[in-house]
């Protein structure tokens, strides 16, 4: 697979045009929903005459379509913002352009990132980098998959709840969810901004630590930046490494449950010991995150009223049918579920019930990760329960859907880096990956670690 | 079993600023009561004593200067992303 390295000290305009030439070789997959051409080619030739430098000149990316870019419309996926071209950059965006990446398009995504599939998108469906037949996973399919495709070396997702690290194992790329707090999310479209964070896919994970390195970093236009601590560290020797028993059970997958203990063979053989340890109260993770996120969403999705951007409903003569039916028209039925029970969990009456007991619970879950880190540096378990599922498998059942986070979700809640890394393909072919699960700011370590891995 | 009603769908839509279409309405009651049925397993889990977790940064009252800053973009920038407008202004349907 292509490697940062490959695109570094090459003509930057051929690396542009041939990254743009096998997107527009690989549209069935229907990765990308547009490409910046015009503004890429602009960017290389001024990296080719040196008037850009930096560690990634000349190499080109591709970002989730919820980051605000130049060169194309910044959609999230949805009718609601079709036409919004963005008057500013992401944060994110513009530190990799100060190191002279190249962006060079936008990916598809389920529409606002609700959706573990891409099957959300208003656009359509992302199809796996392995099987067209089945799901990219989601929400940042597209970024998976231009990704596995060897389009571009890396690319940028946001993870609320699983949404880089998913796609990531379904599509058998590294995919980084860094601690909360790490990568500024200033220009990115907001969705649960107690959970939402920024990282990367990359082919392997020297380049997924390189990108994050530029990426973190505090920033004065997002108040909930930490204090700067990411540094790139060599592996440790002999770490404790904590097998999470709940995230191994009869309803995983076996041929994931094995690639999982493989994994773990590797990790011993590599002078760490393995122990199985318990976290009892992740069976309520989703139940939590179901209640939290909808709440936070619904909240944040209020923006979207058709008057100052995005889409305006015509045909009608009061304020009030004017906020309805641009929203009604402007989202998909995922984004009006989430807005809904969000809706529910925070109104009188209900409140206390549903959204002040999972805020309750998201400290008992915290207290129980806490405990388990006393004796363990980084704990362990398959990223997902299945590989790729179906496209349409899961569309008819927002459970069954919800139900593929369900490894995910407990480090969203905690704020905790995690990254998945791909630990072999099923009988089938498709990818499995590993997920792997630091204490907060252990993000150096958790990467250390998967690098040693990769190079046995 | 929680069950939702056809009028407990409209009165979320109006709390959430959505002219629901008729024919998403029963789909929603569906999926809305199925989703609350799944939620609602968090009330067997005993939080007496526990204080809630909004955030999880540790960071408090970030502060910043009082000072304007437009973050670089100007006002016809944003304008022109208004669906309407006038005179410099954003144009809405009357109010009154």
């Amino acid at each position: 697979m292509t490697k940062i390295s490959d695109f570094i000290g090459k003509n930057a305009r051929l690396n542009v045009q041939e990254a743009i030439s096998r997107a527009k070789d690989k549209e069935e997959y229907h990765a990308l929903l547009s490409l910046t051409e015009e503004r890429a080619l602009e960017r290389a030739d001024a990296v080719d005459r040196g008037e850009i430098t930096g560690r990634l000149a000349g190499v080109p990316f591709v970002v989730k379509d919820n980051f605000l870019a130049y060169g194309a419309p910044t959609t999230a996926a949805s009718k609601m913002l079709e036409t919004f071209n963005a008057p500013l950059q992401a944060t994110a965006v513009e530190k990799l352009e100060l190191e002279g990446a190249i962006c060079i398009g936008k990916a598809n995504l389920d529409a606002f990132a609700h959706g573990g599939s891409t099957e959300n998108s208003a656009f359509g469906p992302t199809k796996n980098a392995y099987d067209k037949s089945r799901v990219a996973g989601g929400s940042s399919g597209g970024s998976a998959v231009v990704t596995a495709l060897d389009i571009v070396p890396f690319a940028l997702g946001s993870d609320t709840g699983g949404s880089i690290r998913q796609p990531a194992s379904f599509n058998g790329v590294i995919g980084v969810k860094p601690t909360y707090g790490t990568v500024s999310r200033y220009g990115v479209v907001a969705m649960a901004s107690s959970t939402d964070t920024i990282g990367a896919f990359a082919t392997n994970v020297a380049d997924a630590e390189l990108v994050m390195d530029i990426m973190a970093g505090k920033d004065d236009k997002d108040m909930t930046t930490l204090p700067d601590f990411f540094t790139p560290s060599p592996a440790k020797p002999s770490l404790k490494v904590g097998l999470i028993k709940e995230t191994m059970t009869d309803d995983v997958d076996p041929e994931v449950k094995q690639a999982t203990l493989q994994y773990i063979e590797h990790l011993k053989a590599a002078g760490h010991t393995v122990d199985e340890v318990t976290l009892p109260i992740v069976k309520y993770a989703l139940a939590m995150y179901y209640i939290i996120v909808p709440a936070e969403v619904s909240s944040n999705l209020a923006r979207y009223d058709g008057i100052r951007y995005g889409h305006r409903a015509g045909d009608v003569r009061t304020l009030a049918e004017l906020y309805g039916k641009s929203r009604d028209e402007g989202f998909m039925t995922e984004n009006k579920r989430r807005i809904m029970i969000g809706s529910y969990v925070l109104s009188s009456g209900f409140f206390d019930a549903y959204y002040l007991q999972a805020q309750k619970a998201r400290t008992l879950l915290v207290n129980e990760f806490n405990k388990l880190f006393e004796n363990y540096d980084v704990l362990i378990g398959p990223t997902t329960p299945t590989p790729a599922f179906g496209l349409g498998e899961n569309t008819a059942d927002p459970i069954k859907m919800y139900l593929a986070d369900i490894m995910t979700v407990p480090a969203s809640l905690a704020g905790l880096p995690a990254i998945s890394v791909p630990a072999g393909n099923s009988e089938s072919g498709l990818p499995i990956g590993v997920q792997l699960v630091g204490q907060r700011r252990s993000d150096a370590t958790l990467l250390a670690l998967a690098k040693s891995l990769e190079e046995l | 079993m929680t069950q939702i009603s056809r009028d407990d769908v409209l009165h979320l839509a109006q709390l959430s600023s959505l002219a629901l279409a008729d024919d998403e309405i029963d789909g929603l009651r569906v999926d809305i009561g199925n989703i609350l049925n799944y939620i609602q397993q968090l009330g067997e889990l005993d939080t007496s004593g526990i204080e809630p977790t909004y955030q999880v940064t540790d960071l408090q009252n970030v502060w910043r200067d009082d000072v304007i800053d437009d973050y670089g973009i100007d006002r016809e920038a944003l304008l022109a992303l208004a669906p309407e407008s006038q005179n410099g202004q954003i144009k809405v349907p009357k109010v009154l």
